[in-house]
This record gives C-alpha cells, sequence and structure tokens, in this order.
C-alpha cells in the first residue's frame, strides 16, 4: 500500500476544491445579497451607496476581491477539468440510457448551468464592478443599477442567469457536503433545508431588483 | 406453445477489443416469462449455434445473484429495469409481449470490450490488490465476542461488504466513477478493527489505482446507488471523502 496521491490532481482531491470554493463563492452570494437588499430602501440609494462605497475604497477589501476572484477561477477551472477527465472515462456513448430514472437533472447538468453562471458573471462584471472601478462616470453605485435594470433585455438576461444559479445551487450545495464527507442519514434533511436557501430563497431576492427597478421605471 | 413471448432484441456485437462493434438484430419467439435475461440469451444462443453462427459472449457464474459476473446495460439500464437486482435475477416477465430490448455492454474506458458483451473488469481487481485488504496477521477465527462491535457498526461493515464487485455503478455513472465500489471496499474496512492499521494508507493506495485505471469523478448524481443490485449506499462515498480528508490532514 505505497501509492500515494495528490490533494490537487487526485479526482477526490479536485472534487474538495470545488466544494470548498463552492461553499466559499455561497458565503459571498449571502453577502452581496445582504448588500444588495438596502436597494429596496426607500433612501434614494443612500445606504447601500455608503456600503458600495465602503466596498470600493477600503483598504482590506482590495486583497478579498482578489481571493475573491482567485475562487471565482479556481471552482471553474477545477469543474472544467473534471469535466474533461470525466468525459474522457466514456469514449464509447451508450446507445439507449435512461438517466432521468436513476439521478436528477439538476446533478447531470452541473458543468452546463456553471458555464451559463460564469458568462453571465462575465457581463455582471463588467457591467458594474469594471466601469465603477476602472471607468468611472461620476454616477453612484445605485443609480448604475438603477439605470441598468430599466433595460428590460439585461432583466431577462439577470433573471435567466439567476435561474441557472438557482439549478446550480440545487445540486451543487448539498452536493459539497457529500464531497466533505459531512452528508449522512442525520444530517441530510437539514442540509436539504439549507439548500432550498442558496438555490431558492437567494435567487428569488437576486430576481426581484430588476423586477423592482423595473416597476419603478 | 400457450404463454410465451416474442422479442426483437438489438444486440452489441464486437468481435474482439480491436474490432469495430455494431448492433445485431434479433427475433426471438417461445420466450418464457419465467425465464431469466441470461436464460433468454442462452435460448438465442442455442438459435445462433443451430444456425451455425457465433453465438452472443456474456458474462455469467452463479446466476442467483450474489457473484456480480453479470454486466449487462439492458434498454438503457445497468442490469436491466427493475431495482436491486442483477441481470440474471431479472425475468422475462418484466417485459411485454414484443417487446424491444437493446442491450449493451458496461460502457467505460477502464472497462474494455473483451468481445460482444463481455468487458474485462480486472481494473477493479487491481484496485483491490492495491489496498482491499488486511495484510496483518489475524490469526485464526476468533471466539464470539473476543472483539466488541458494535451491532450498528457491523451492519453497516456488512452493507458495505454486499458490494459484489459487479460494475453497475460505474455502468450507471455518466462520468464512469467507480467511487461507489470503492467506498464500500474502503468503507468495510474502515468500520472494522481488523482494518485501523492500514486505514490510511489503503484509502490512498485505492485512490490512486482508482485514478491511474482511468475511471472519472463522482459528481454525486447518485445514478449509483439507484442502479446496485446490492442497494450499497452513497453514504459509503461520504466516508470514504472522509477517510480520505483523514488521511491527508489528521
Amino acid at each position: 500500500m505505497g501509492k500515494e496521491t495528490s490533494l490537487i490532481t487526485s479526482s477526490v482531491g479536485q472534487k474538495l476544491l470545488m466544494a470548498l470554493s463552492g461553499f466559499f463563492l455561497c458565503s459571498f452570494l449571502l453577502l452581496h445579497l445582504t448588500i444588495n437588499l438596502f436597494l429596496f430602501g426607500r433612501d434614494g440609494g443612500a445606504t447601500f451607496d455608503t456600503y458600495a462605497e465602503f466596498m470600493a475604497t477600503y483598504p482590506l477589501i482590495r486583497p478579498l476581491e482578489i481571493v475573491l476572484f482567485a475562487g471565482f477561477l479556481l471552482h471553474a477551472f477545477v469543474g472544467t477539468v473534471l469535466w474533461v477527465a470525466n468525459r474522457r472515462a466514456r469514449p464509447v456513448r451508450y446507445a439507449v440510457t435512461k438517466p432521468g430514472e436513476t439521478s436528477t437533472l439538476a446533478s447531470r447538468v452541473a458543468f452546463i448551468t456553471g458555464a451559463f453562471v460564469f458568462v453571465f458573471l462575465v457581463v455582471h462584471v463588467n457591467t458594474f464592478f469594471v466601469t465603477s472601478r476602472f471607468f468611472p462616470t461620476g454616477a453612484t453605485m445605485f443609480h448604475m443599477v438603477r439605470d441598468a435594470f430599466r433595460n428590460p433585455w439585461y432583466d431577462a438576461f439577470y433573471i435567466a442567469a439567476l435561474g441557472f444559479l438557482g439549478y446550480h445551487l440545487k445540486h451543487g450545495f448539498a452536493s459539497a457536503f457529500q464531497t466533505l464527507g459531512l452528508r449522512n442519514t442525520r444530517y441530510e434533511n437539514l442540509i436539504d433545508a439549507v439548500s432550498v436557501i442558496f438555490w431558492l430563497l437567494i435567487p428569488v431576492c437576486f430576481a426581484a431588483i430588476p423586477l423592482y427597478f423595473l416597476w419603478l421605471s | 406453445m400457450s404463454g410465451t413471448m416474442t422479442i426483437s432484441l438489438k444486440v452489441w456485437r464486437q468481435r474482439d477489443s480491436d474490432s469495430e462493434g455494431r448492433f445485431v438484430d434479433y427475433v426471438l419467439s417461445d420466450v418464457s416469462p419465467d425465464m431469466s435475461f441470461l436464460e433468454m440469451l442462452d435460448l438465442l444462443n442455442l438459435e445462433l449455434v443451430r444456425k451455425g453462427d457465433d453465438a452472443i459472449a456474456f458474462d455469467h457464474d452463479c446466476r442467483e445473484g450474489i457473484c456480480g459476473t453479470c454486466s449487462l446495460y439492458i434498454n438503457g439500464r445497468a442490469h436491466g429495469p427493475l431495482k436491486g437486482v442483477t441481470a440474471c435475477q431479472l425475468h422475462m416477465r418484466t417485459f411485454h409481449d414484443g417487446e424491444s430490448i437493446t442491450v449493451e455492454p458496461w460502457r467505460a474506458k477502464p472497462f474494455p470490450i473483451i468481445k460482444d458483451l463481455v468487458v474485462d473488469r480486472s481494473a477493479f481487481d487491481r484496485i483491490m490488490a492495491a489496498g482491499g485488504f488486511v495484510s496483518v496477521h489475524t490469526g485464526g477465527a476468533p471466539d464470539a465476542n473476543t472483539i466488541l462491535i458494535a451491532k450498528e457498526t457491523a451492519e453497516e461493515a456488512m452493507d458495505a461488504a454486499a458490494c459484489i464487485g459487479c460494475g453497475a455503478c460505474v455502468a450507471a455513472c455518466k462520468n464512469g466513477s467507480a467511487m461507489l465500489f470503492v467506498a464500500a471496499k474502503v468503507s468495510q474496512l474502515a468500520l472494522l478493527p481488523q482494518g485501523q492499521a492500514e486505514r490510511k494508507a489503503r484509502v490512498e493506495a485505492m485512490l490512486a489505482q482508482m485514478d491511474a485505471e482511468g475511471f472519472g469523478a463522482c459528481s454525486n448524481t447518485y445514478a449509483c446507488e439507484a442502479e446496485c443490485p446490492k442497494q450499497i449506499s452513497v453514504s459509503h462515498i461520504a466516508r470514504l471523502n472522509r477517510e480520505y480528508l483523514r488521511a491527508k490532514l489528521a
């Protein structure tokens, strides 16, 4: 029994990286939503802009941003590496398969939903983060959000992307517990209950924001 | 003959591992609903041999659901449509008269086709040889209760030990992952006192061999559990992941 594996290159090690980075991204999602909920405040966006100003200027946030981007890229890169390796493990496909009888669609399309979320993130980061940080127009973040969400096409794209995010998390959140060895019969109901917060409640709350601004306009 | 069925079969035929394979259509009459799926293939082979054709090669041994030798992907499901049975325990009454049935071999890179429906599953043997054993001297059979094991623990270890290594988990998994098989073997020994001495080395060695064979990673779709003829739970995969973390970090 002399063989050893690497945490970075072994299949289980890579799944652990996916689970840990996934949880990290979920924690960011929670923080992001918490701040975004101030958009609903009836103060013309003053509180929201205070937080946005803090996130843009506080020195400790900068290294955290780098860690966050690294987390996104790690999750996307390792996910792609695993997807390629998994496809290689079955070079000849079955003529007849009935996957719907043995597994959920969300679990089978996690890579595809993740890919859609990645495309959305590129657009989303460009719309708000890159513009405000590198090409400031003088508009406050509240006004940038309001103006962006007055475009129904952008809203449709945003809400569709949240649908993909929710479907991605429907599998991903609970799956990460299994990968970390934390899922068993004692905790699975609790994990599934908390999972609903992440795959349903959080995306619905995010989706309410563009609808709110569309309604206001 | 009354009470018999006629079925259409689409069977994967492949001369050897280097040849191109293809589906061949057969129509088989006088199939008894009480035949097992393998007995139905026996009947078809009898007809083929009588006509001077090459019999369809398929794996079989005990034909009572405990050896794990039969390995047929039937109508898009490992071991056919029933839950918790091997192909040898699948009876023709599960299908209806006139039904069309597609029979394929297990499809996975680490399970190369030898002939027709027979695949080489020695990758599982090499994983077992890497660490699926207890190499310390355990002596003769001890008296009952010499080593106390909690009933729940013994039951769980026994559930894992029920794995017959048929490969349905690999066949069913969209990634061709062998995680349920490896998890059952690691879990069984991790739960029992005799397995403790080599606990860390075992999980490392078996997973290293699993990766070296080219099996895919686990996406937690749990198709393996749904198709496992011995109903091995994916909770053993969670334990395997814990064992791996323990080996790496503790």
